[in-house]
């Protein structure tokens, strides 16, 4: 079995560079919503080794001094796909000066996208966006929804509690893919194998499908064996390294109930 | 008296059904938690991968890894799920999700929404906004009826960058309860807020609008 647990973030990118792995003008997946499940420690890895021009797919872009944010300050990143990016004035400094580019995309698109890129999937079409901005330039098509499809062949009219739908535009998507992912898991055990906990899982199963070489930062590795195979949310074939790591896990927004 | 922005969300609260899987915007449309009516078991859906959406935590419960769609720390209710943005869109654009609630810029009168971008000013995104409004089966939108100017939101067509077409179902507004008629395309006044008259609604709705018989006064306290 390759061996996949690092014992450091830097363990983990220290041939990644003379392998080929990272290099200027890469596209990097990186998981996370908001500040909740990002691959902390790798983001800071990634920042220290030097790797330029980068095109980082994300949900978010971190805040000023955490997450990608770092990413920003040293003006590694090139450009951003993402589906919002408010907390961010460095992010909002670069975007306005014309340094930055960013590619807005619906949060379900943005799944999906990389849900379909892992799955070997090229394009897909959504009712997501038709009618506006995103769908310019973007070939469209008109279809029943299936689950209003009433008269389709895999329903059984019947039992249909609508009346049939009407036909909507749908726009083409497609399916992204990147040279590297950086994942947020909770347990990993020596083959890669991954457990996501509560929204700390959010992008990263997808993004841990959807590129060449995948990296996963966790709270905890576990002996062979110790993961319920039911339990497994990303199976290990996917994973190329792990690294635990003591995780800050900074709060965007603290909101308490009075005990 | 037009309506306060607690009012609107009861008001809005009142479209919950028993049962419905709903998710809730930022602003106005976050409050309506504090307003399901009793006797209703409704879930609350998080984009961000959760079902079944609790209070905030206490300083005891307070988990990094457990927060809502607006970055917020908050505890998942006895039968709540989590799961990755993948199915948690899966549930809000395969029509999953009983309804949307969400705040507005701008609504045309067929039911087109704007309320993620203003040109010339910095934009953040879109969010999960576009996916609610095209994949979730009833939206519903809580705003105030004029801008801060004085001007109708409520207006022939949207000058804003569309969020969604024509996917509006009903408005909740300060001063009024508009039903979109899908088969004639318009939005009908249903309701109105306490001493406000069906004249005033239509003076300050730059919308064509469809005014038939006397509305009723909103049930709100």
């Amino acid at each position: 079995m390759a061996k996949k647990l690092m014992t450091t973030t830097a363990d983990a990118f220290a041939d990644l560079k003379d392998r080929g792995v990272i290099h200027d003008h890469m596209t990097v997946m990186v998981g996370g919503f908001g500040l909740c499940g990002i691959p902390e420690q790798l983001i800071i890895a990634l920042r220290d080794s030097g790797v330029q021009q980068i095109t980082c797919i994300s949900n978010n872009a971190g805040v000023d001094d955490w997450g990608l944010g770092l990413l920003l300050q040293t003006r590694q990143i090139k450009k951003m796909i993402s589906s919002y990016v408010g907390e961010n004035d460095t992010f909002e400094k670069q975007f306005i000066d014309g340094e930055l580019e960013v590619e807005f995309n619906p949060q379900g698109t943005l799944a999906e996208r990389i849900r379909a890129g892992g799955a070997g999937i090229p394009a897909f079409y959504t009712a997501t966006g038709a009618g506006t901005a995103v769908a310019e330039g973007k070939p469209t098509a008109e279809y029943y929804r299936p689950c209003d499809d009433t008269k389709g062949f895999n329903r059984d009219a019947s039992k249909a509690s609508t009346v049939q739908g009407q036909k909507k535009e749908y726009v083409l998507e497609t399916g992204l893919f990147a040279d590297l992912a950086l994942v947020k898991a909770y347990q990993a055990d020596p083959f890669g194998n991954l457990t996501y906990r509560k929204t700390a899982r959010n992008f990263n199963p997808m993004m841990a499908t959807a590129a060449r070489y995948v990296i996963a930062e966790v709270d905890e590795t576990v002996g062979l064996g110790d993961l319920d195979p039911d339990s497994v949310h990303t199976p290990g074939s996917f994973v190329d390294r792990v690294v635990q790591t003591a995780s800050e896990k900074r709060i965007e927004r603290r909101t308490l109930t009075e005990a | 008296m037009p309506l306060d922005r607690e009012q609107i969300a009861k008001r809005a609260a009142m479209e919950l059904r028993d049962g419905f899987i709903v998710n809730l915007g930022i602003g106005i449309p976050t409050l309506v938690a504090n307003y399901i009516p009793d006797g209703l078991d409704v879930w609350l859906q998080s984009e961000n991968g959760l079902l079944g959406m609790d209070r905030f935590p206490t300083e005891a419960e307070l988990d990094a890894d457990l927060i809502n769609a607006g970055k917020q720390t908050v505890t998942a209710r006895a039968g709540a799920s989590f799961f990755s943005s993948a199915d948690s869109f899966a549930m809000i654009r395969g029509g999953h999700v009983d309804l949307s609630i969400l705040g507005a810029m701008e609504i045309s009168q067929d039911g087109d929404i704007a309320n993620w971008m203003i040109p010339g000013k910095m934009v953040k995104g879109m969010g999960g906004a576009m996916d609610l409004v095209a994949g979730v089966e009833r939206v519903v939108v809580t705003m105030e009826h004029c801008n801060r100017k004085g001007a109708s939101k409520i207006i022939p067509e949207c000058s804003l960058p569309l969020t969604g077409k024509r996917c509006v179902d009903l408005i909740v507004s300060d001063l009024a309860v508009l039903e979109m008629d899908p088969k004639r395309g318009r939005f009908v006044l249903k309701e109105v807020a306490p001493g406000v008259s069906a004249d005033e609604v239509r003076e300050k709705t730059a919308a064509e609008i469809i005014i038939e018989g006397e509305p009723e006064v909103i049930a709100v306290d």
